[in-house]
């Protein structure tokens, strides 16, 4: 186990392998500002283009005029649904969504149409002059209408995406103690910074199609752009344009298709972006939840039958709904030891914004209810919440209520010690100096530090890693070395977690050079994968640790050629090749010069099943643990909450580069303490009410505490390079653990989050 | 759209006479958002942040030698300027209200005058106008007159000014006695207010609170504050606690709130209790 | 681009085809411009400055964070046209060409810097944080700084690299 300190993390930057904290190689460009976002990227003679979208939730399209438009001077061109030349639909799992809607619109901010034109202002212009004709129809916005049939369906596909049970073990067991309890989640923004933009240059003739593009997963983009435009796949290039953040809302393609569509239209290159108000209404978002839940324990407080019904409003199209909806049931027991369940699951199609991926996919939902029902369950066997944890607490060996074996490495018990040891904040309410800055309300002055009350509340978590139920989401990388100089080719796509530090630092680790070099980021390698689903150090990683050790294969065998040694005897030391077993010491630079090394490697992980209809079924490819405990400060009058810390233990396998696990560790906090107190898309009929950062409110520097964070470092078997995926883990049971706290403070029950000042109050 | 950056107030003057539904555009930090957005395309833009006679502050310690301080603030002073000295001290609630506004970005270029002019019934500063009872100076090329804020501000987003007419300054009473501000937001920075409070005790011993972002226009509380100057106690700073409570409840009573996006009027009425109860208690500790 | 402007209804600055801005201590000619444009319009598409951002294009975020006469303010409420004269820095030139301040390589030393994206409009705010105030607090970088928004890092990471400057340049 290793605490994060600021010292550990100076030692070793020189070096720069794994285990150490090199500087990032995109750093410094990012802080003198010359680094390239996708929406930084331009081009001679550019277009700028724009998507028109409807302002009603569903409605039939009459008509649409876009003559008027083309009145416009400086228009160039103008695309709906007839001028797609491919297929008309898209999607990540079933392609059930519009590239334009032609005969029926189902969502606030659907696009319909997209011009091409000489300045953002004329583009304005010309969506303002296209005429489109509605007929509007009652919309489906309750999630039950879509479950009990009395809506009819919005959409060819019906009205449910997915239904799945689980049916575990004694169905019939009531517990010596039952708790029960319904828990909504609203629907929170991935709300990265840097806006959706692309820039998109066709190829003389329109035979292709060039895009930059910040997303999450070039492959997945191109095979779904490619298909629309009606090109072969190989005549869609992609490069990956500078990603400012993405947190899932990238998964979905959201302007592609319509830049290039464009751009081939007119011939020229076109360059799209998205305002923040478009934003919100441009990407899916995280599921809207209810959940039931039903516990059963014994009078000691060991957990004995988990009942829940799961409903996951996915919004009009499905993108990943499913796949949300299976981890969301596969995770409603947490990281604790049970061994029945009955478990119902939906994700239902509605007239609300489309949702799908958003950091944590489901078990941010689950575990805000399986969090509030362990609680319940202390205060009910007169245990406190960490002895209810530790008493259920998985351990390698355990089952899932889908009977899969948890193979991993699975300390939830320590990390529930650990965190329970880190020091508690050491000042009290209202801090040391009186500022009114540390209490709830800060400079509003809303309260003296005498109206406050401290609260503290606990939440763990168990996480999937990696995509799940068969999908064989592979990653490919190739390495090249040539006098000592290392190149690495890969398409993972870089959104800010900093892949591209730990792949220098593979490099560096395997092969004992100290220069790497990273080549574009674009389709002319294989599939990297998403990045998403906290797999990237583990599938990417492992693809580069893969090919960079068939490099080193290659080089022994060149060494061992030249020098008359056997290669097995051969092993890198520091920046050098040597005997094991003699004397031989030459550099890697030496050693291989004059020759080219090159190696492409895919990594797979191992299959893994569908569920069945009992929800049986070996479905995900591994797992991670953490736990947090909050601490928080809360005016009860007011309901203004102030977090005064987070400290958390997260299982992490090993810190291969422990200030990027920091760095995921505390953003990661910061987006489950927006969910807990102010994040919220605000939908009322099917329309958005709060399209701006005026509304939509991020933590700031003043909402977000400081963090104490360990790291609980137990090599997995499992992964290449014994390490864990640490991205999702700590925005999902920091959640529950400060919404614990509130209740701790305040001694009253909350069930919904993010928590309004009212419900505390009122 | 054409623009104009005067660094005289006369030229300015001229540019509004002859162009009276041109914008005046200070710090921005409303009118650029509506730009941004595409929600405004004004004809012309009379920049007014390079006139220095906007940009000055004036303390007469007592202009008839009876009558409290009296603080003129130039429209064009920014809240930033407004929340340090000597302006904090002048006038504390509004330097307090003024740490409160937007962020540091935010503050160095969003102006009183801005601020007053756009009549935002969450503007931030608006409830120290009021229960200072500020007045609200007007100029045009034809000439000036005042109006008390109360007159000034009509209704949410709309105010008294006259075509032509740009708002030269605010003039206060800088009392010595006890003032201070509250706001309640969702978020600890960088938040719009849902319920925002005003009280100050004047020279003469009176309590005045004015409530924000509860109703059409920056509410006053006559019956809290008649209630007030029947059970307060100047010279000792006390009140009981039952009477603070009352207090509160008379100014909850007072406003006028609505359901949004951001709250309800339900919520907001039971915080403007809460501040009320606790700005009466700031400025009378004991008893 | 000028027909087009007139076009639409509005009008280039009248009596001039463009208007001369002070950027990073250069004048930069600013021409055919529509003039309703936004500083961080005009710096990021006519003047070739991308480093500062657009996030929210309301001053909610801090992304487009630049010194106008030595304050900081958000560009995107700046009307370009109405910035004439003034003295105008972004993060292209908060320091020497080519040598990252010591704000910037603190940024990256301490891992500060994720996607980037609020990067440059920090930097700006930091280095006018501690111009100002060399010796800050744990709660006034908080405050100061609870103007520029990042969604990656959860800001542990880049109040310790303010701190870390704050005392590097207090042992200077």
């Amino acid at each position: 186990m290793s605490t994060v300190t600021r010292e550990g993390i100076r030692e070793g930057t020189v070096r720069g392998r794994l285990g150490d904290s090199p500087p990032r190689p995109d750093g410094i460009a990012k802080v003198q500002g010359s680094f390239a976002f996708s929406g930084d990227l331009s081009s001679e003679g550019v277009l700028w283009g724009a998507t028109l979208r409807s302002p009603h939730p569903y409605a039939r399209i009459v008509r649409i005029d876009v003559t008027p438009a083309w009145k416009i001077d400086g228009v160039a061109a103008i695309v709906t649904a007839s001028d797609v030349p491919g297929k008309s639909t898209y999607g990540l799992i079933s392609s059930d969504q519009p590239v334009f809607a032609s005969d029926v619109v189902r969502y606030v901010g659907e696009p319909i149409a997209a011009v091409a034109a000489d300045h953002p202002e004329t583009c304005r212009r010309a969506l303002a002059a296209i005429v489109v004709e509605y007929e509007v129809l009652p919309a489906l916005t309750d999630p039950e209408r879509a479950i009990d049939g009395s809506h009819p369906p919005i959409h060819p596909d019906g009205n449910i995406i997915r239904r799945q049970r689980i049916v575990t073990g004694d169905q019939s067991l009531v517990g010596e103690v039952v708790v029960e309890g319904t828990y909504e989640v609203g629907m929170q923004d991935q709300a990265f910074l840097g806006l959706e933009a692309a820039l998109a240059l066709p190829d003389p003739g329109g035979a292709g199609v060039e895009l930059f593009i910040a997303t999450q997963w070039l492959h997945e983009d191109r095979a779904q752009i490619a298909a629309c435009l009606g090109l072969a796949p190989d005549k869609v290039r992609l490069t990956l344009g500078g990603v400012g953040g993405a947190f899932g809302a990238r998964e979905d393609i959201s302007l592609q298709v319509h830049t290039c569509l464009l751009a081939l239209r007119t011939g020229r290159a076109v360059r799209m972006a998205y305002s923040r108000e478009e934003s919100f209404v441009g990407h899916v978002h995280r599921h809207p939840a209810k959940i039931w839940m039903r516990h059963h324990a014994t009078a000691q407080g060991r957990l004995q039958r988990v009942e829940a019904r799961v409903v996951l409003d996915g919004g009009a199209y499905a993108s990943t709904s499913s796949a949300v909806l299976i981890n969301a049931v596969t995770h409603t027991q947490g990281p604790y030891k049970c061994v029945n369940a009955t478990v119902d699951g939906y994700a239902v199609r509605s007239n609300n914004l489309p949702c799908g991926a958003m950091r944590g996919f489901g078990v941010v939902q689950a575990c805000f209810a399986h969090e509030g029902q362990m609680d319940k369950l202390a205060a009910a066997c007169g245990l406190d919440p960490v002895e209810i944890r530790l008493l259920n607490a998985m351990e390698t060996g355990d089952s899932l209520i889908t009977g899969q074996v948890i193979e991993n490495v699975a300390p939830v018990a320590e990390c529930i010690r650990v965190t329970s040891e880190l020091p508690l904040p050491d000042t009290p309410v209202g801090g040391l100096d009186g500022d009114p800055m540390h209490l709830p309300g800060g400079a509003g002055l809303t309260a003296d530090a005498s109206h406050i009350r401290r609260g503290i509340g606990w939440g763990v978590s168990i996480k999937n890693l990696m995509y799940s139920e068969g999908f064989d989401d592979y990653s490919t990388a190739r390495c090249r070395l040539v006098d000592g100089v290392a190149s690495l080719k890969f398409a993972t796509s870089e959104v800010g977690q900093g892949f591209v530090v730990l792949a220098q630092q593979i490099a560096r680790t395997v092969l004992g050079v100290d220069d790497v070099v990273l080549e574009p980021i674009d389709t002319t390698i294989g599939s990297a994968g998403s990045t998403s689903a906290s797999r990237q150090t583990w599938m990417s990683g492992g693809a580069v640790d893969g090919a960079c050790r068939l490099v080193r294969e290659r080089l022994f065998e060149h060494v061992g050629a030249r020098y008359g040694v056997e290669p097995v005897r051969l092993a890198i030391d520091d920046r050098d090749v040597v005997d094991t077993l003699g004397s031989l010491r030459v550099s890697v630079a030496e050693a291989g010069a004059g020759t080219v090394f090159e190696e492409t490697f895919e990594h797979h992980h191992r299959p893994t099943e569908e569920l069945d209809e009992n929800g049986h079924g070996n479905c995900h490819t591994a797992f991670a643990f953490v736990a947090h405990r909050a601490v928080v400060d809360v005016d009860p009058d007011l309901g203004l909450v102030k977090v005064v810390q987070i400290a958390t233990a997260q299982d992490v396998g090993v810190a291969l580069n422990p200030m990027s696990v920091t760095g995921q560790i505390e953003g990661g906090i910061a987006q489950g303490l927006g969910l807990a107190l102010m994040e919220e898309i605000v939908l009322t009929d099917g329309h958005v009410r709060n399209a701006s950062f005026t509304d939509y409110l991020l933590p700031t520097m003043l909402d977000m505490p400081p963090v104490v964070a360990a790291m609980v470092e137990h090599p997995d078997p499992m992964a290449p390079l014994g390490a864990k995926g640490v991205g999702e883990p700590p925005c999902i049971s920091s959640t529950p653990a400060i919404v614990a706290a509130i209740r701790d403070a305040i001694g009253k029950d909350l069930h919904r989050v993010p928590v309004r000042p009212a419900d505390i109050c009122l | 759209m054409s623009v104009l950056n005067p660094t005289r107030l006369a030229e300015a003057l001229e540019a509004l006479a002859a162009q009276p539904t041109a914008l005046v555009l200070a710090g921005g930090t409303d009118a650029m958002v509506e730009i941004n957005m595409g929600h405004r395309r004004p004809s012309a833009v009379v920049s007014v942040s390079r006139i220095p006679e906007l940009r000055t502050w004036s303390y007469d310690a007592s202009p008839d030698g009876t009558s409290p301080a009296q603080l003129r603030i130039g429209a064009g002073v920014t809240y930033a300027e407004i929340e340090t000295e000597p302006l904090c001290t002048w006038v504390p609630a509004l330097g307090q209200a003024a740490r409160t506004v937007g962020s540091p970005q935010i503050r160095h270029a969003a102006t009183l005058g801005g601020n007053v002019a756009t009549c935002s019934p969450a503007g931030d500063g608006l409830p120290v106008l009021a229960a200072l009872d500020a007045d609200v100076h007007l100029v045009s090329a034809s000439g000036s007159r005042k109006l008390p804020f109360a007159q000034f501000m009509t209704g949410p987003k709309r105010n008294a000014l006259l075509p032509g007419e740009l708002i030269e300054a605010v003039s206060l009473p800088a009392f010595q006695q006890w003032q201070g501000y509250s706001k309640v937001g969702v978020r600890n920075a960088m938040v719009i207010s849902n319920a925002g409070a005003c009280l100050a005790v004047d020279d003469g011993g009176g309590v005045r609170i004015a409530l924000g972002s509860v109703g059409p226009t920056i509410l006053r509380c006559p019956d809290a504050e008649a209630f007030a100057a029947g059970v307060v106690d100047i010279d000792s700073r006390s009140v009981a606690e039952a009477d603070v409570v009352e207090f509160g409840r008379l100014a909850a009573e007072a406003a006028r709130p609505i359901d949004d996006h951001r709250s309800t009027a339900a919520y907001r009425r039971h915080a403007v209790a809460v501040l009320a109860q606790r700005l009466l208690r700031r400025a009378f500790p004991n008893g | 681009m000028a027909d087009t402007a007139r076009q639409m209804g509005v009008d280039p600055l009248p009596d001039n085809q463009y208007y001369v801005l002070h950027v990073n201590g250069a004048p930069h000619e600013v021409g055919d411009a529509w003039i309703g444009e936004s500083l961080l319009y005009v710096l990021r598409e006519r003047l070739g400055l991308t480093g500062s951002k657009g996030a929210c294009e309301q001053g909610e975020c801090g992304s487009c964070s630049v010194m106008v006469d030595g304050e900081l303010v958000c560009s995107c409420l700046v009307l370009a046209a109405s910035a004439i004269g003034q003295e105008i820095v972004t993060v292209e030139g908060i320091a020497s060409p080519g040598r990252p301040s010591d704000v910037q390589q603190a940024f990256v030393d301490c891992g500060a810097v994720q996607c980037g994206f609020c990067t440059p409009g920090l930097i700006m705010a930091a280095h006018a944080l501690l111009d100002r105030n060399p010796q800050p607090t744990d709660t006034e970088i908080r405050e100061e700084l609870s103007g520029n928004i990042c969604r990656c890092t959860g800001y542990g990471r880049i109040i310790e690299a303010v701190q870390q400057v704050a005392v590097a340049r207090s042992q200077r």
